[in-house]
Parts: C-alpha cells; structure tokens; sequence
C-alpha cells in the first residue's frame, strides 16, 4: 500500500509529492534532473513514478521557464491570446520559448477560471485579472525591470466574487459551526437522513444522488475513509468553486465534516487546482480558524472520538484530475489517470480505503440541509432536481458573473438576468456539455433536462461559433490523459479535421470523416474526457450545420497539407529544381 | 465474366504486407479464378491501368511515392489503405519526431562511417517529403485493412467480401492483436 499521508494531516502535507514539485519548480523554474533521484528516495516512491509525474502536469517544466512564467488562458471567456502575442512582442519573445536571458517565458494555458474577468494569466502561479492591452507596456516594463511580483500593482490581482444573484446557498446568515452543532445534536443517522430527504444531487454535473454515496462509504468496512472535496473546477466556463472558496470556504469544509461525521472519516482532503494557488492562504486561515474553535481536530465539539481534519493538496495543470478516480491518483502522488470503475472510490477509493469525493457546492448545501432540514430543500427546485444551482455565466452578456437559482430555470430566464438575450448560441456545462441555438433556448437547467456542472457559456450573433468548437476540440485533445487510444489519437485527429475545414481546406469527405470519428471517440473512450470530448463538434453539426457548410470546398477531396511546400526543404539541401522536384 | 482487376504496390512499406498476402497460400489460387493482377510485384508491370482494386501498402515519404499514389487513386475504382503505415504512418513515420533536415544530415554528413559525406542530389533519386504522411492525407481512401502486417486471413475475407459485392467487414479475431 501507497506511503499515507496521514502524518502531515491537519497541515498542508509538505511531504506530497506534487508539492515538492511544486517547490522545486518555483526555486529553480524547471524540475532539475539532480533533484529527482535524492526527492524518490526521500518520499520513498520509485523514480519512474516521479519522471512520469513530472511529465503528466501542466505546470513542472523539463527545461528552464523564464523568471517570469507567464501563461495566458486560451478560453473562450477568460483567454487573451492577441494579447499574448502582444506582450510576446514588446517582450521580443516566442511563445513557449524562454528568453535568452531568462528572464521571461509566455505559453498558453488552459481556462484559469476567471472567465467573469477575463482576459486572465497566471504569473508564476499568480492569477492576474481584468487584463487589457493598455497595461501591455507597464506589464513589460515590470518584467525588463526585474520588479518582484509584491511590488506590482495590487489590484491586478483583485479576484472579484461577482455575485450577481444569490439564492438558497449564497444567501448566507450561517455562523460557523451551525451545521456541525446541528448534526451532532441530531446524530450521524439523523443527519444522512436529511440528506436523503433533501434529495440532494453532486453538483459537479452528474448529480449521483450525495446521501447513497454516503451510506455506501458508510456500510464499507475497512481501517480508515476519506473525505474528498473535488476543488479541481477545470471545465472551462467554470468558476463557481473559486467564489465559494473564497467567501464560503468555511462552509466547504464544515460540509467535509459533516460527511466524516456520517462515513467515520478522521482525514479529508481539499484538492484544488493549480490555477486556484492564490486561494490557499485563506483558505489555510480559515482551517487554523475552525480548529482553534473545536470544528476540525479531536473531539469535535466535544464529541468523543469525533476526530477530523483536512489537508489541502493542489494539483498542477491537469483537467483530467477532475476526474473523481483520476484526482484520487494524483492525491496518490501518481499521473492523473482514470482507474477502471467499478470498484467505485466509495468501496475503493484513496489508498484502496473508502472514500467520499463531492463537489465544493454539494458540501456547502449539505451544511444548510444540517441547519434547515431536509424539507426546506426539497421545496425548491424540480422534481428530479431539488434546491439551487450556483451558475458561472461568462461570454457574451452585460454581468458575467456568478448566479444561483432553484433548478429549473430556463436558459431565455437566465440570459435576460445576466443581459445576454442577443446570443445565437450557449454552451451548457463546459465544453463536456452541450451547445444549444436559439431554438432551445426554452429548455430548463436541471438533471432531467441539461444538465450542467455551473457553466453556462453565451456567444452573441458575432462569435464565429466553428472558433469556439475549435478551440474545445484543442482543449480536449491537449488534456487527453494518454491513457486510452481512442482518445489519445482520436482527440488529435478531431483536432486536425477541425483545423482544416476551419482553414478553407476540407470537403464533405472531411466532415463525414469527422463525424464518423468523433461517434467512436465517444462510444470508445476510457472515462468522460473522452466520451464527451466530440460533443461540441457533433452539436455544432446538428444544429448549425450551416457552419460548416459554409466552409467547404466544392469539391471530392483535397489534401491535408501544401505538397509542394513538403518538399522544400529538401529541394534547398539538394539545390534541386527540376521538374521532378515539384508536386502540383 | 470478365475478372476483378487487382493492382498493388508498396510505398514507405517494408513488402511485409505483400508478403502477408502471400499468406492467402492456396486460396490464392482459387482466388485467380477471379481476379487478374495489373500492378504488383507478381507481374512486374510498371504503370497501374484500370483496376477495380487498388491495394495500397506503405505511407509516404517522398515524391515519387505521391506520383504512385495518385496513379493508383486515378486508376482504381476501390483504394484500400493496407496495413500500419498507409493508415498511420507506422515506422517511418517514426522520422517525424526530426525535421528532414536533421534526417538527411544524419544519414549522410554526420552518420558514423560516412565516407564523402554529401547529401545527394542526383535528379533520379525522388525528395524526401518534410513528413511522412497516411495515404488518406493525400487522396480519398475507399477501407483500410489494419495490421502490421494484417493477415493473410484478413486479406482473404476483405477481398472475398468486395467480390461477393458485399460492404467488406473483418471480424474482431481479425482486428485483435495481442
């Protein structure tokens, strides 16, 4: 069995793996190959497993990254690639090239969850927000200079919360600790009987029923179980877990203790994404907070043996470790890649143990259920679909932001409250959902109809929408874990099809292909990233299939690429050219 | 009746998949009731005419390979992809990790035991391509018959199937490598 982690929990473990990475990389701006073999020892974990970690993140480097190492999102809401390209400009720097003098390095990133302030970058793990082309220069000038990241201006990296909305969860009057005073009054049976009767639903997006994971985790018998909360919100359009890990986090983790109350749990983990860095001082405040007044530690208000606390663990670039199963691996300091299920985490989750993984926003509703009851819950919300759902809107609307509502609202509802009724289209649920036209617009959010882990995504008349379905498709086929080959091949060649119709070049041949291609990513596909990662093309093709058409060629075939333009490299080495040396 | 005419030829291939045809062995023999051979190594001619079937073997590498290519897709009313590298690529393309540039460098200016190192430049030798390509990157592929090499099983039944005028289909045993 794995190393357990348990003897720095209750602190952030310096002992996890990613961590070390973590510091390695900012101390030395690339993992350095003398640093691996002595770190495997310390931890006691194969070198393999440390080379393969280092490779599967986003965020650890093999080669120097620049003493500034800044990566703009590349998302359709929070992304400012034109801006990129202007400060790779004034900065006389290549994308993902360092500079010569080391001094900085600009890459892309995926969506950074900022996308109601867009455009968006990380600085050395720091997120910057509300970017425009103004501040370019002074920008630049700060890295020419040298000028350490405290001396910037500080309301570059003022993070808003947004809310434009609030509703059940958001409209907080809870005092910390409520919940928690709440159930052990009650007792654990009593309070997974609240759960059941609030019919609560996980609010990551596939609403898998929260009081039957508990009482599965419960009923397994075995040494230890967990509690983990997935903070790893990478579904681009998603940014509700930011806000209420930031203004509600104390919620967030009275809701993992009220789950270890149920299952028995004595460690938790918060694992957060890597883009959410700027997050952990607070939310580290705010553990110190609930131990200091008996929420998280022994003897949980002065329960006996009511023994609880979480570590936080954060992840490195890797959308897949949203994944349930695929999170759990990197909490094993592994790559992040799906396991086979079943056996599901409840039975056999972190270290093989049974393990609870919910959402940030199932946790805190769980925390008003404790309080209010199972039955004030229910009352809101759809018959399959009980109480509100916090939506990250962004895109083409007067207040992207974030909105919570009972579910079962209706997309037209939701896009007059946030002033994006001149939307030709929006994508529900991330690049994993769905798109939908105007035509749908009538259609409820909720698990019966669509549903969507909190993002709602609004493109206006002007976006050109094969560019947003493009840019998912790069998505996904940049964060395909590798692990299966329909995924692994299938994503790129998506990727390629797209580009080429994008760029003039495809034919109905293509398109088929394509389409042809993108049935079997799905159907074959190892986990979720896969199985969904040609929806966005295919809804496009359903239902604007004009975008598309559009593009074609008129005619049978035409190649992938300029075969005359193939050959000139060897036609300059050769000094050839002849008739020979050329292809029409 | 007149027979199915069959042309095949290897590209960036290594004949493994000509020689897994010839794995058909004494089916062969009943299959030639059938079918006639245009193109291939079994007749030596140079030029593809006419065919009902192109069988494709290789991707492509450099110039010539495309010529060939293309001669077989103007010819052949059914082009199949045969094997790992029309479909993929397969081992040659392994050379994509490298530009041509540094290929070519190191096969003839830097290569141990390299004696007069020159690149050649002799107009009969065909360019190399700056990649090596699937075939349906450069004409419209018809099927493709998987396998390093596929079978000889395999190129029995696509070939029985497209004589007997069916949609040709491999049964997984035929498809499952390991």
């Amino acid at each position: 069995m794995p190393k357990s982690l348990s003897s720095g929990a209750g602190q952030q473990p310096h002992d996890h793996l990613l961590h070390r990475l973590h510091d390695l990389q900012s101390r030395f701006l690339h993992i350095p190959p003398l640093e691996i073999a002595p770190l495997a020892t310390e931890l006691d974990l194969p070198v393999s497993q440390v080379e393969s970690v280092i490779d599967f993140y986003s965020f650890f480097h093999r080669s120097p990254r620049g003493r500034f190492d800044i990566l703009f999102s590349n998302c359709t809401s929070c992304g400012g690639l034109t801006l990129m390209q202007q400060l790779c400009g004034l900065l006389g720097v290549q994308p993902g090239v360092t500079r010569a003098d080391g001094m900085v390095s600009i890459d892309q990133t995926s969506c950074v969850g900022m996308c109601d302030q867009g455009a968006a970058v990380l600085v050395n793990g720091r997120t910057l927000v509300r970017l425009t082309a103004a501040q370019l220069p002074h920008l630049a000038q700060l890295v020419n200079t040298a000028t350490p990241l405290d001396e910037w201006p500080a309301d570059w990296f003022a993070v808003q919360d947004n809310i434009r909305h609030a509703g059940l969860l958001l409209n907080d009057t809870l005092s910390a600790g409520d919940g928690l005073r709440a159930a052990v009054q009650a007792g654990a049976d009593q309070l997974l009987a609240e759960i059941r009767q609030a019919s609560l639903r996980g609010r990551g997006g596939a609403g898998f029923p929260t009081a039957m994971k508990w009482q599965f985790c419960r009923d397994a018998t075995a040494p230890e179980h967990y509690v983990v909360c997935n903070a790893d919100e990478g579904e681009p359009g998603t940014f509700k877990d930011r806000v209420l890990l930031h203004s509600y986090a104390q919620q967030v983790f009275e809701g993992m203790a009220l789950c270890a109350y149920v299952i028995k749990a004595q460690h938790g983990f918060l694992y957060l994404r890597g883009e959410y860095r700027y997050l952990v001082p607070s939310l580290e405040a705010t553990l110190d907070a609930m131990r200091t007044a008996n929420l998280l530690g022994e003897n949980i208000l002065n329960q006996p043996g009511f023994n609880f606390d979480i570590s936080i663990v954060l992840g490195a670039g890797a959308y897949i470790c949203g994944e349930e199963s695929a999170l759990l691996e990197s909490l094993e300091q592994k790559r992040g890649v799906p396991r086979v299920r079943p056996p599901f985490p409840v039975t056999h989750g972190y270290l093989g143990q049974p393990t609870v993984v919910d959402n940030v926003e199932t946790l805190v509703a769980a925390v008003h259920i404790a309080v209010h009851g199972g039955e004030w819950f229910r009352a809101h919300g759809t018959a399959q679909s009980a109480g509100s759902k916090v939506f990250s809107v962004s895109g083409d609307c007067t207040a992207p932001g974030i909105y919570e509502y009972p579910f079962g609202i209706s997309v037209q509802d939701l896009l007059e409250a946030c002033g994006g009724q001149d939307a030709q289209a929006v994508q529900i649920g991330g690049p994993s959902g769905t798109l939908i036209g105007r035509a749908e617009f009538g259609r409820k959010l909720a698990f019966e109809d669509l549903a969507t882990g909190g993002s709602i995504m609004i493109y206006s008349a002007q976006r050109d929408l094969l560019a947003v379905v493009r840019n998912f498709t790069h998505f996904f086929a940049h964060e395909s874990c590798g692990f299966c080959t329909p995924c692994r091949v299938g994503t790129p060649l998506l990727r390629k099809y797209l580009d080429k119709i994008a760029s003039g070049h495809g034919t109905v041949y293509d398109r088929e292909e394509m389409a042809r291609l993108g049935k079997l990513v799905k159907r074959r596909s190892h986990c979720g990233l896969g199985q969904t990662a040609a929806n966005p093309l295919l809804d496009l093709l359903a239902k604007f299939p004009q975008v598309y058409a559009e593009r074609l060629l008129h005619q049978d075939y035409e190649p992938f690429f300029n075969l005359d333009a193939a050959l000139t490299t060897t036609r300059e080495l050769t000094h050839r050219d002849d008739a020979e040396a050329h292809l029409s | 009746m007149s027979k199915i005419r069959i042309a095949t030829t290897s590209l960036a291939g290594c004949f493994g998949c000509h020689m897994s045809f010839l794995d058909m062995d004494e089916r062969l023999v009943g299959l030639l009731e059938y079918v006639e051979f245009d193109r291939s190594p079994l007749t030596d001619i140079k030029h593809c005419q006419p065919c009902d079937i192109g069988l494709v073997e290789g991707g492509l590498c450099n110039a010539e390979n495309v010529h060939v290519l293309r001669e077989f897709r103007q010819q052949c009313k059914i082009l199949i992809a045969v094997g790992a590298c029309a479909i993929n690529g397969g081992v040659p393309a392994m050379r994509n990790h490298y530009t041509v540039q540094e290929c070519l460098e190191e096969a003839y200016l830097n290569g141990v035991g390299v004696d007069n190192p020159m690149i050649p430049s002799d107009p009969e030798l065909p360019l190399l391509l700056s990649k090596v390509h699937p075939l349906h990157e450069v004409v419209r592929v018809d099927y493709y018959l998987p396998g390093c090499p596929p079978s000889g099983d395999a190129f029995f039944t696509i070939l029985s199937d497209l004589l007997a005028g069916k949609e040709p289909s491999l049964p997984k045993a035929m498809l499952h490598y390991d």
